[in-house]
């Protein structure tokens, strides 16, 4: 065995330049596979992230019926011992406690569907980056206390500026409509101009006032030190608050968890049909071999190379080709991904399309452990497979044929 | 004693329409300790006759004894350990395996039948002694002379210890020193260690050193003489 291993490491050294173009194919081919994944999936991370960080935060509390119709009678369920929970817990990092309206925004010159986000705005500052994405005049200021800060696609649609008044009409606890008159002192574009058209934030101290009391609460977004064990304290808040509505970041914008489980699944596909491809490429290259080689194989079987010896050494053959490209492609993969990981890509020639999806000009490649080594695995059982097919042929070859052909 | 009895040895060979009896009839006996040259004329039917007696080609009709075995019974696998263990095959060109130096080329054979590592090197060297070529042990095909080559391809037939080594023409692509050299080694182990050699050729020179000649014509044995 250890013997017919070396003569077909051996034989794969022995047209070089061959044995060169097929690795070098193969390590293009994962390379290019693996640097588009990471490229698609640090897109999609993107993406999530800048939703989770302008709108989603890692988890949210509202009472069971709020998100129905966003009903400003649904407040938390037990507020003073939920927000002593999470001051307590260990895995958050920070939270915010906010009033949500749902209401209508208008101007003198046309009115739109908006969401108030009532909140301390000091503290907001560690759950959302609106505060860092604003456009227009600031993210609060001072001490007057009916500022409002509003998206840019909102303030298109109702063609506000800064200092000039916007006002809310919204559907209060006794069922009848009230109107609030605020004024813009930012405007801010989060890079989802879906979200931008539809949201603007006030002061909680100020809506305290209107409603004349503090405990008004229907959303509770919170920060995690870490986003790994978010589901883990979702679990552990579902336990101590069965009477709140908990969501992961994916269970209140499905569409984005969604969106992240199709991508591992599309990831997957696309690298099997790279290397599907680059494994009938191996296919026909040792196929070649063999068929130049009948002569010598015949000799081989004639000298007492049994079939299965000979099944072997050419399955070797094939093996070793990936046993050398695979983890020069990976490693080199990891090399490119990690640097652009580091300085990123400039995306500017393409910004203005990805933008409304929420995406950056600047796209820093990334790619999960878990892929580099499913990949891994996968490209050696198909160069396994490939290399039944050479191995195969040879065994078909007769002693006394091959040894006449030339 | 024969080591070799073939009885009624025909092969036909169907090219479409047109059949070719490369063996028509042959019943031949080889003793231990032969020289023996088959000759004819190209598409005699030599190299069918060398491959039958080893093998590598089953006959269309007929059996090939060997030690009172009838080779052409056994099974595909059967028959390749038969090989590695009872017969050498000297052939033409591409004997020799490239990526082996001479050295571990004539071990291979015996790693195959499971000799110890000692062993090996041992006769190895012995054997690349015999065939005059202990300075070019570490050399690899590509590196030695056709004439080295054939004389490592007798050294690797010999290292399995086989009962008889079929060559089929060894000398047709060597010059005449080459040619003479080889023939001296293989004279040499005929004599002083008894190994029966039969092979083809149509080298007169060949010829004259062979002990035994069996001339083939359409596959049928047109003389046999003792010289
Ligand atoms: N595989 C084959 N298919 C058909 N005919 C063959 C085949 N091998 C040999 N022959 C024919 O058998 C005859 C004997 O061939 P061969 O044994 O090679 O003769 P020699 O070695 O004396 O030149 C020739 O006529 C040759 O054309
Ligand atoms: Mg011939």
């Amino acid at each position: 065995m250890r013997q017919i291993i070396k003569i077909a490491w051996r034989n794969v050294w022995r047209n070089k330049l061959r044995s060169f173009i097929v690795i070098a194919s193969m390590i293009l081919g994962l390379w290019s596979g693996l640097f588009s994944a990471s490229m698609m999936s640090a897109l999609n991370n993107q993406r999530i992230n800048s939703a989770i960080k302008s709108q989603l935060s890692h988890l949210q509390i509202h009472h069971p019926s709020f998100q129905d119709n966003y009903d400003i009678k649904y407040q938390i369920n037990s507020l003073n011992e939920v927000l002593e929970a999470l001051d307590e817990n260990k895995k958050v990092a920070s939270y915010s406690s906010r009033i949500v309206l749902s209401g209508m925004a208008s101007t003198a010159r046309g009115a739109t569907g908006v969401k108030l986000i009532g909140a301390d705005h000091i503290n907001e500052k560690n759950i959302t980056d609106i505060h860092s994405h604003i456009v227009k005049g600031t993210y609060f200021s001072g001490s007057t206390s009916r500022q409002a800060v509003i998206g840019q696609e909102l303030a298109e649609k109702l063609k506000l500026d800064i200092k000039k008044s916007i006002y809310l009409t919204f559907v209060n606890e006794n069922g009848l409509q009230e109107r609030l008159k605020l004024k813009v002192v930012g405007i801010f574009k989060s890079g989802n101009s879906m979200f931008d058209g539809s949201h603007m934030f006030a002061k909680k101290d100020y809506l305290d006032k209107i409603f004349g009391k503090k405990d008004i609460i229907h959303e509770v977004a919170l920060v995690s030190n870490d986003i790994n064990q978010v589901k883990e304290l979702k679990d552990e808040l579902l336990v101590a608050f069965p009477d709140n509505e908990i969501e992961l970041w994916s269970e209140i914008s499905p569409e984005l968890g969604y969106a992240n489980e199709m991508l591992s699944f599309f990831l997957y596909i696309f690298m099997t049909i790279i290397l599907i491809a680059l494994s009938f490429g191996i296919i026909n290259t040792m196929l070649m071999a063999v068929l130049e080689r009948k002569r010598e194989l015949g000799v081989l079987m004639s000298v007492g190379l049994n079939k299965s010896k000979i099944f072997l050494m050419i399955a070797f053959e094939t093996l070793f080709i990936s046993i050398v490209s695979v983890p020069l492609g990976v490693l080199i993969s990891y090399i490119t991904i990690s640097y652009f990981g580091d300085v990123g890509i400039d995306l500017s020639i393409v910004e203005e399309g990805l933008e409304q999806f929420g995406m950056g000009a600047r796209l820093y490649t990334e790619l999960y452990l878990d892929y580099y080594i499913n990949i891994t695995l996968l490209t050696f059982l198909l160069t396994f497979i490939s290399s039944l097919f050479p191995a195969r042929r040879a065994l078909k070859l007769e002693p006394a044929v091959a040894v006449r052909s030339i | 004693m024969n080591v070799i009895e073939t009885k009624n040895l025909k092969k036909i060979y169907s090219q479409g329409e047109i059949k070719v009896n490369a063996l028509n009839d042959v019943s031949i006996n080889f003793k231990q300790g032969e020289f023996t040259a088959i000759v004819g004329p190209s598409g005699s039917g030599k190299t069918t006759f060398l491959n039958t007696l080893g093998g590598l080609d089953k006959p269309t009709f007929g059996n090939v004894m060997i030690d009172n075995l009838d080779i052409t019974k056994l099974k595909a696998n059967k028959i390749i350990d038969f090989r590695l263990r009872n017969i050498g095959f000297v052939f033409q060109s591409y004997n020799l395996i490239p990526v082996l130096t001479a050295k571990e080329n004539i071990e291979f054979i015996m790693l195959m039948q499971g000799y110890s590592k000692e062993k090996r090197n041992k006769r190895a060297l012995e054997l690349l002694d015999a065939v005059g070529l202990s300075k070019e042990s570490k050399r690899r095909p590509g590196q030695l002379s056709g004439g080295q080559q054939q004389r490592v391809a007798v050294a690797r037939a010999l290292a399995s210890k086989p009962k008889f080594i079929l060559a089929d023409e060894p000398t047709a692509n060597l010059d005449s020193s080459s040619t003479k050299n080889l023939l001296d080694i293989m004279y040499d182990l005929n004599r002083k260690e008894k190994m029966t050699f039969i092979f083809s050729t149509h080298d007169q020179r060949v010829i004259d050193r062979a002990k035994r000649v069996i001339t083939l014509e359409d596959g049928k044995i047109l003389s046999d003489k003792i010289t």
